[in-house]
């Protein structure tokens, strides 16, 4: 395995590279591909944190922990509440703050804050004929030049190994409640979550759990904020959500926390033997596509717009996709089906001719992404 | 500026061109005469013109596609425009290109409250576009203040941003889809309704790549509730140092105003005398507005207030009606018209790292000094996106190219503290001969890749972003 210590070294690691080359941080997230494996874990350090511009830039390679621990210790933290693969994945390692930019990975603020790439203002890279490159900066609002920062950001290192990456951040909520209605069908579930995103009451999470510890199927809508804001907010929703059934609320700030941690990470869905599937759609159409696939098991967050499903080994959820705008992702399984949703024609020869100037030898995650 | 020289061949070919574009367009949809094409020869950065070609004002996605093709066929560059009101040169014409203006496309095609969105044709401006939802009591957060005029095709092609980005991000941060026509007349849709798209993230980097990459006619964009209200507190400061403390200290604590504005000395005296909103008589004063219910304003500004009151303000006012928050605007509102009275400007557009503010106000002022042209400061203060505002007379010999001149060292010093060249207008022409200041030949390298594979022939908004060394050997191809 090649763990370059600084840039300069994984930079000379590609240019010399004679094969394929396996992108990874910590490898927790099931993407890696087939070739030499290459790890950005020697890259590590937050070199600059600045709480009161909200800005922090980190090597890749860091632990995505010591990023959360260095924001907690200040009131702060990364928006998009990035989910842990670990435990559905049973996988070892050490997730990092790169691999959560190469996966664009975002958790249930999403609807709110945004997605990873939408927090992320720099990055430097290595392509993948060794030459370093750097794009966007320190700053939140950069629009000197093409944003390669967000072409990076999801791209699973198939256009360039990410060796540096800018974050604003944000103050972390003092304060924290769950609204909880109880025993709502998925297409009331969504209709009640659709009505508080569309609230002035300022939603930070939006789930549905068909199947609740209990049993019985819970939607957890989730306010952040200061304390008097959060219980007064929780009570306009109340009221406003009143004709969908019982409404309870819940102020204990660690079972908010552990509920939302429990559907950020898909919890669930760990240790259990399907495939799991992450599908995004427009949520109206969410409960339809559901019933369509009949899944073992599923959880809808982002307010229906992601969909997670367990179905049995092998199945392609895609054909039930037919009609349907959006994509799904393999999180989880082998099967025939490509990991990445197809791409319309045009579109994969965009994808294509992209990868082919950033990586002419074709030697980053060859054939991850298509 | 230097632009290249008119390709004769091309210019050789417009008889045959503008046929060619009637066959697909009306009669009055092709503007080909020389008086009637002067209405397009500039943007909101007046100081350089040059009539196009032709101007073309196709109705439909189809119609795009159509000259387009007839465009990529004949090896005319074309030069998209949304309203015009770019303040670097974003669709500055070159006399041998089409103009491709989209302004007859305003329809609004969906509104989804239930899912949170629009869909519209991006010649809809940006103020249009909330007039559409907010009946419901929904708007369109991304408001740039020329949002009255200006279009979400050029919002989409510049990033733009706005006073309230803050909280609700720019454009890329709420845009869901687009349906983009690609310099050969392919139609492409990326993104819809639904959350983070497919594939490599092309409509990241298609927003803010100022319509060199593909037209785009359609866009989806995220729509919010609007909050319950919003009211502002004024602070006034002997210091600019202390100002940008009480900036830090502020969201440090942990609130996330929607706005934080910024205005120095010489922009507050020019306020005063023209819109006379009573500002005290400070060195440096901020505007932070929160948002909320009447009781979560009272306690956020409360505790903003508290937090002020550390750093000794001359002046603390809090809002308590509309009609005083209307009055603390006043003057931030009036501030480009107010320097505007006092002379010609030039409106920079640097981002800075907050914690750089006290440093870079001062070797502003020095600069001054040294060019002997007055400076205002109004500053997005929460983000560090800085509008230095020159001042010069453009009916004096040279002092334009004088103030063009300290504008650079100006955006040299933002690269400079770690900041950038331009946070919310765009490079466009304005700022194209900088990118070397900001960018080695090799990161400029791998954003040109990009544009080989959108638009291999280089013909889309031609001479813009990247300097004219960088990028002239494969306009020559």
């Amino acid at each position: 395995m090649l763990i370059p210590t600084d840039e300069k070294e994984l930079a000379d690691a590609i240019s010399s590279a004679k094969g394929p080359l396996s992108i990874r941080g910590g490898n927790t997230r099931g993407f890696a591909a087939d070739g030499t494996p290459l790890a950005t874990t020697g890259l590590s350090g937050i070199s600059l944190y600045e709480p009161g511009a909200l800005t922090l830039v980190a090597a890749a390679g860091t632990p995505i922990d010591d990023i959360q621990d260095a924001l907690a210790a200040e009131g702060q933290r990364l928006p998009f509440e990035p989910i842990d693969h670990r435990p559905i994945l049973n996988s070892q390692g050490t997730p990092t703050i790169g691999g959560v930019v190469a996966a664009n990975v975002s958790g249930p603020r999403r609807i709110q804050a945004g997605a990873c790439r939408d927090s992320l203002i720099g990055v430097r890279f290595v392509d993948g004929q060794g030459t370093i490159i750097k794009n966007g900066g320190r700053v939140m609002k950069n629009v000197t030049g093409y944003d390669l920062v967000k072409l990076m950001a999801g791209s699973y290192g198939t256009l360039g190994v990410i060796s540096e990456v800018a974050f604003k951040v944000l103050p972390a909520a003092s304060s924290a409640a769950c609204v909880l209605i109880e025993g709502l069908t998925d297409a009331n579930a969504i209709k009640a979550m659709s009505r508080a995103l569309g609230s002035p009451f300022d939603v930070s999470g939006a789930a549905h759990v068909p199947v609740g510890l209990d049993g019985t199927p819970v939607t957890m809508i989730r306010l952040e904020g200061f304390e008097k804001s959060v219980q007064y907010r929780a009570n306009e929703l109340k009221n406003i959500l009143d004709e969908f059934g019982d409404i309870n609320i819940e102020l204990d700030p660690a079972n908010v926390a552990k509920g939302w941690a429990w559907v950020r990470d898909a919890t669930p869905f760990v240790g259990t033997n399907g495939d799991i599937w992450r599908i995004s759609v427009k949520p109206s159409d969410a409960p339809e596509l559901v019933a369509k696939i009949a899944p073992q098991s599923h959880l809808y967050d982002w307010g229906g717009g992601l969909i997670w499903v367990e179905v049995a080994s092998g199945t392609d959820v895609r054909a039930a996709m037919r009609n349907i705008q959006g994509h799904t992702t393999r999180i989880r399984g082998d099967g025939h089906a490509p990991k990445f949703h197809p791409e319309a024609p045009l579109l994969a020869k965009i994808n294509r001719e992209l990868r082919q100037k950033f990586d002419p030898r074709g030697i980053l995650n060859p054939s991850l992404m298509g | 500026m230097e632009m290249p020289i008119p390709n004769a061949d091309i210019l050789a070919k417009k008889s045959r061109l503008v046929e060619r574009l009637l066959q697909v367009l009306p009669n009055e949809a092709v503007i080909h005469s020389e008086n009637e094409t002067k209405v397009y020869e500039c943007d909101g950065l007046t100081a350089y013109r040059c009539p196009p070609l032709c101007a073309v004002l196709p109705a439909s996605t189809e119609e795009v596609a159509a000259v387009l093709k007839i465009c990529h066929e004949m090896n005319v560059p074309v030069v998209p425009r949304g309203s015009g009101t770019s303040l670097a040169g974003g669709a500055l014409p070159t006399a041998d290109s089409v103009i491709l203006g989209v302004a007859r496309m305003s329809e609004v095609l969906e509104t989804d409250y239930e899912n949170r969105f629009v869909r519209v044709q991006t010649g809809r401006t940006n103020l249009s576009v909330t007039g559409a939802v907010e009946e419901d009591g929904f708007f369109y957060a991304p408001d740039p203040s020329s949002q009255l005029a200006c279009a979400i095709a050029g919002n989409i092609a510049m990033n733009s941003g706005g006073a309230h980005c803050l909280k609700y991000g720019v454009t890329t941060n709420n845009l869901m889809g687009v349906r983009m026509v690609m310099m050969d007349g392919s139609v492409v849709d990326i993104g819809g309704a639904h959350l983070d798209a497919s594939g490599l993230d092309l409509l990241g980097v298609i927003c803010g790549s100022e319509g060199q990459l593909g037209v785009v006619t359609e866009a989806t964009l995220r729509i919010l509730h609007k909050p319950e209200g919003a009211r502002p507190v004024l602070m006034g400061f002997d210091s600019n140092e202390v100002a940008g403390a009480c900036v830090s200290d502020i969201i440090k604590a942990g609130v996330l105003p929607v706005a934080i504005e910024f205005m120095d000395r010489p922009v507050i005296e020019a306020t005063e005398a023209f819109a006379g909103a009573g500002y005290p008589d400070c060195e440096a004063l901020l505007i932070v507005e929160v948002e909320g219910s009447d009781q979560e304003i009272d306690d956020q500004l409360d505790l903003i207030c508290s937090i002020a009151e550390r750093h000794n303000p001359v002046e603390l006012r809090q809002s308590k009606s509309a009609d005083e928050s209307a009055r603390i605007w006043l003057g931030r509102k009036s501030a480009f018209g107010a320097m505007g009275q006092i002379n010609d400007y030039m409106c920079l557009d640097g981002t800075i790292p907050v914690s750089e503010l006290p440093h870079v106000l001062r070797r502003i002022g020095e600069l001054s000094d040294q060019y002997g042209l007055k400076v205002g400061n109004v500053f997005h203060a929460g983000d560090g996106n800085m509008h230095p505002l020159i001042l010069f007379d453009a009916n004096k010999e040279g002092d334009l190219e004088l103030c063009e001149a300290m504008g650079a060292d100006i955006l040299r010093l933002c690269v400079e503290v770690g900041g950038c060249l331009t946070g919310e207008h765009g490079v466009g022409v304005e700022k194209r001969d900088l990118m070397f200041d900001q960018f080695t030949a090799t990161d400029l390298e791998a954003q040109m890749v990009v544009k080989d594979v959108f638009d291999p022939k280089w013909l889309l908004n031609p001479s813009k972003v990247f300097p004219l060394s960088a990028s002239e050997e494969r306009m020559a191809s």
